[in-house]
């Protein structure tokens, strides 16, 4: 064996070439978006890429990302949850009754819920973390109780509408703090702000990476990826600038994203959650107390699954029997999409946003140019199999 | 003689690492050619390009078999021409029967059916062939692993073997099983079955052979003929390392300090079984400084033994004391364990040590993440100084720490297990069978380690099926026999012949 450097600067081209092909799935994961959304934008003649389009598409597909989070967390912790679209259902019928039949004060039900929400992870995880019993099955069962308990809660029928108050959560604005108001200037400081720390941390990660020596993506895949997320950025902040600005949900979304990716990869639950799914056995042996852990996952994923369930309703403005209906599906396709792998341990929380956006925006765009339901299926499902299949492919040609 | 095989100028690059550079091997039909060096030397990389498992195209150079050029795409390929490897680690499906294994994929049937009968007297014959006795039926699952070797090779012969690859067939086996699997090679060898075998074992080696190549840092170094030669194992360690090595073992200063660990009344019961006992009654003690041997035959317990004490890992119903330094440890969870300072190197390093498809770093520093973190929030900077750090101290060879274990040979792999224990900083360093697998200079250079760590006034336990290890590292050894300890003998007494006495003694007795 004889180490051959790695980032010299004479062997940049074929280092650089090497490097994206290794890491082909990250990369091509953010041109795929790119490319979708440069398709659909071709074909919708510009109606994707409109102000309101583009805050509709955060307003539609929030409570996606939001339990893709704690999905991701799941999966990579080498579990699954079948029961979130059940479990959104369910909270969002219980603001419902809550709220609209028992005048229950909105500042009391929205708690109540998340604190519920986390009850209802927690029975699951019980059973999945302390006696083993596989998730798929436990969760699947969780998955019949709370449809059914929905339907018993509303009766039969929706609940609603909410009060302006409730509604918010969804629906509202963040108010133009600099009094302009449009375009919004606050969007526009935020979305600039958003890049400016994208590229800091970027470049400050860099540094101390090659200051130790770790392998790094060459400069020129540094620059232009960091030119593309920022350019992105403020792209979309402009846009929504000139429409009423950020949407309330877009805000918790956004800092959700950030808080978890930070937990997943800077701290040490993050790292012994990827141990535990990368090795249960060696996890356990290195002290890290395994069942705690995932029954701490499947709390989580309820918490989130209960807030997705209140901003769901919030959005419709009533509880419906059928709220998250098969949305399950939606999140753990996201997730997939987004690089997570079926066994565990493997997995980033930037891939199954980038995921779930893949998804809205081709719910989206084939909704806008009239795709019927039937065929969104089959090209949705079609783009999942297609990205695992990427996967797989990319895994055995490094070999 | 007539040549089987002919690999020419075979260079294989992974990203980072020039596994192979122009490796040339010749092997001749019906000899016995052993492959030797060094881990990391490019040994199963080798066999790997030969088999078909990188397929033809992902490296350089021809490989020649039986005056042919091949061109491998897949390990199909390969085994249709009679060319079978079994791997460093074993691929037996664990709950079917032995004939079902054999035949696997390869199915004695008649239109799609199975013809068990058929089959069966098929399994006998090779079993006969392999010197093995069970009954066909039995499930792969409840054989110990020198008969799952045996499985293997009767696999292998099913498929009307021309060139049989082991790589590292004897690491996992006791000596008996080892000289069983030996001389099955022998005897194919007289059936014209021409064999390549891999091993870090190097009487194994000399007794088996008929010609040695040893391969150093992906180039092959020189190639003996036993017969034309007398080939003595410091030749052969001479090539491999590139340097003499004049001992095997490396000095030290024997000194015992004050009581470190003492364990007393240590009993384990089953963990399904509520009613078998494991461990029986265990006494013992390590001293500050000291490095203690645990003999004793497979089977013995020592594993259980170790894995209990560490976080009551293995079995149920456990009752007995630890202390350490005369205080009373909790040892019920393996982080109390941790914490109170002992730290336990598993034998099987990819189903208990590692993480395989993560980085050394993320390895390195996974049982002691507070050192390495804030309030929870882990310095990847530090992480990676730390990981540099072993990499430097342990000579782990990998261009870089970010890279992932699975792709370390294996005995670099073991120097990250190492190197995560002893980032534990632990007080008394537990290991169980540390040098599984790994060649000679990496042997001495884990001994050196575990020399420092007495030095440093550490307790040792070390627990090995290889008699010549524990004899020339301990400063006691206990014999193990049974679930429970039949005798203890101090460096000056002990020896292989004691040992064994010891535990026959205990056998016929009990
Ligand atoms: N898939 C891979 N990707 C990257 N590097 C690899 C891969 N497989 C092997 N290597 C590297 O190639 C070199 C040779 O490895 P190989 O497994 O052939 O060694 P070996 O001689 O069999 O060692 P051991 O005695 O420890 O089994 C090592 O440095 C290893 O890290
Ligand atoms: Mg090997």
């Amino acid at each position: 064996m004889s180490e051959i450097p790695t980032s010299s600067a004479g062997s940049a081209a074929g280092g650089m070439s090497q490097y994206l092909r290794n890491h082909m799935r990250d990369y091509g994961l953010l041109f795929a978006l790119i490319a979708i959304m440069f398709f659909f934008q071709v074909v919708t003649d510009g109606t994707l890429l409109k102000p309101v389009n583009i805050t509709n598409l955060f307003l539609q597909n929030s409570y996606i990302i939001i339990m893709a989070l704690g999905m991701l967390i799941v999966i990579v912790g080498g579990n699954i949850d079948l029961s979130v679209g059940s479990v959104m259902g369910f909270i969002g019928a219980l603001s419902a009754v809550m709220i609209v039949n028992l005048d229950v004060p909105v500042a009391a039900t929205i708690p109540i819920c998340l604190l519920a929400g986390g009850l209802i992870g927690a029975a699951q995880g019980y059973w999945i973390a302390y006696w083993k019993i596989p998730s798929f099955i436990v969760t699947l069962a969780g998955m019949l109780v709370f449809r059914g308990l929905s339907l018993w809660l509303l009766e039969g029928q929706s609940v609603g509408p909410f009060p302006k108050s409730f509604q918010l959560l969804s629906t509202g604005f963040v108010p133009d703090v600099f009094g302009v108001g449009r375009p919004n200037v606050t969007a526009l400081a935020v979305g600039a702000l958003a890049a400016l720390a994208i590229v800091y941390m970027g470049l400050r990660k860099r540094q101390r990476n090659s200051a130790y020596g770790i392998v790094d993506e060459p400069l020129l895949v540094f620059i232009a990826r960091n030119a593309v997320i920022s350019g992105a950025l403020v792209f979309v902040a402009y846009k929504l600038s000139t429409f009423r600005g950020l949407p309330n949900v877009l805000v918790t979304m956004g800092v959700l994203t950030v808080i978890y990716a930070f937990v997943t990869e800077h701290t040490t639950v993050g790292r012994r959650i990827y141990a535990l799914g990368g090795n249960e056995k060696a996890a356990k042996l290195s002290g890290i107390r395994t069942e705690r852990l995932t029954f701490l996952t499947f709390v989580n994923m309820g918490v989130l699954a209960a807030l997705a369930g209140l901003i769901f309703a919030a959005r419709l403005n009533t509880a419906t029997p059928k709220a998250g209906f098969a949305v399950e599906l939606d999140v753990i396709a996201a997730v997939f999409i987004g690089g997570a792998s079926m066994s565990g341990g493997v997995g980033m929380i930037v891939g199954a946003v980038v995921g779930a956006f893949i998804m809205g925006v081709m719910n989206n765009g084939m909704s806008i140019m009239g795709i019927g339901i039937d065929y969104q299926q089959v090209i949705k499902g079609l783009v999942l199999l297609a990205a695992v299949i990427f996967d797989v492919y990319n895994k055995q040609k490094q070999r | 003689m007539q040549k089987i095989l002919e690999m020419r100028h075979i260079t294989k690059t992974f990203p980072g690492v020039k596994a192979l550079d122009d490796v040339s091997l010749q092997v001749a039909a019906g000899e016995i050619h052993a492959l030797v060096g060094e881990n990391g030397a490019g040994k199963s990389t080798l066999m790997k390009v030969l088999s078909g498992v990188h397929a033809d195209g992902s490296f350089e150079g021809e490989i020649h078999f039986d005056g042919h050029r091949t061109a491998f795409s897949g390990i199909g390929d390969s085994e249709s021409l009679g060319i079978i490897i079994i791997h460093q680690e074993l691929a037996l499906v664990p709950l079917l029967s032995i004939a079902e294994n054999l035949f696997l994929g390869n199915e004695r049937a008649r239109h799609g059916i199975v013809d068990w009968p058929e089959t069966f007297r098929q399994t006998e014959a090779l079993l006969a062939k392999v010197g093995l006795r069970e009954p066909p039926a039995t499930l792969v699952e409840s054989l110990g692993v020198g008969k799952q070797q045996l499985v293997e090779i009767a696999k292998a012969l099913s498929k009307d073997v021309r060139l049989l690859i082991l790589d590292e067939p004897t690491a996992a086996l006791s000596e008996s099983d080892s000289q069983v699997l030996l001389d099955l090679l022998l005897e194919l060898k007289g059936q014209g079955v021409t064999s390549i075998i891999i091993s870090h074992k190097l009487n194994e080696v000399r007794r088996v052979a008929d010609t040695i190549t040893i391969i150093r840092d992906g180039a092959t170094v020189s190639t003996l003929d036993t017969h034309r030669q007398p080939v003595s194992e410091e030749l052969i360690v001479r090539d491999m390392v590139g340097r003499d090595l004049s001992q095997r073992y490396p000095e030290r200063q024997r000194m015992a300090g004050d009581m470190l660990l003492e364990v007393s009344h240590w009993n384990v019961w089953h963990p399904e079984h509520k009613t078998r006992q494991i461990i029986r009654d265990i006494s013992f003690h390590v001293r500050a400084g000291e490095v203690v041997g645990i003999a004793g035959l497979m089977g013995a317990g020592r594993t259980e033994l170790a894995m209990s004490l560490f976080g009551h890992s293995y079995g149920q119903n456990i009752s007995g004391s630890v202390s350490l330094r005369g205080e009373l440890l909790d040892t019920s969870t393996v982080s109390a364990a941790i914490g109170g300072g002992l730290a336990y190197v598993t034998e099987d390093r990819k189903e208990l040590g590692l993480i395989l498809d993560e980085s050394i770093h993320r390895n390195i520093t996974l049982a002691n993440l507070q050192g390495v973190s804030s309030s929870g929030v882990i310095n990847q900077a530090e992480e990676a100084r730390v990981a540099e750090s072993y990499r430097k101290a342990m000579n782990i060879r990998t261009p870089s720490v970010a890279q992932r274990v699975v792709n370390l040979s294996g005995g670099n792999q073991q120097k990250v297990v190492l190197s995560k224990w002893l980032f534990t900083t632990p007080e008394v360093l537990i290991l169980d069978e540390p040098t599984r697998g790994i060649d000679v200079g990496a042997k001495f250079e884990i001994y050196s380690i575990i020399n420092e760590l007495s030095a440093q006034g550490k307790g040792v336990i070390m627990i090995s099926s290889e008699m010549p290890e524990l004899l020339g590292m301990s400063d006691r050894i206990y014999v193990m026999n049974e679930g429970g300890f039949v005798g203890e003998l101090s460096a000056s007494e002990a020896s292989q012949e004691r040992i064994m006495s010891l535990i026959v003694n205990d056998r016929e007795n009990g």
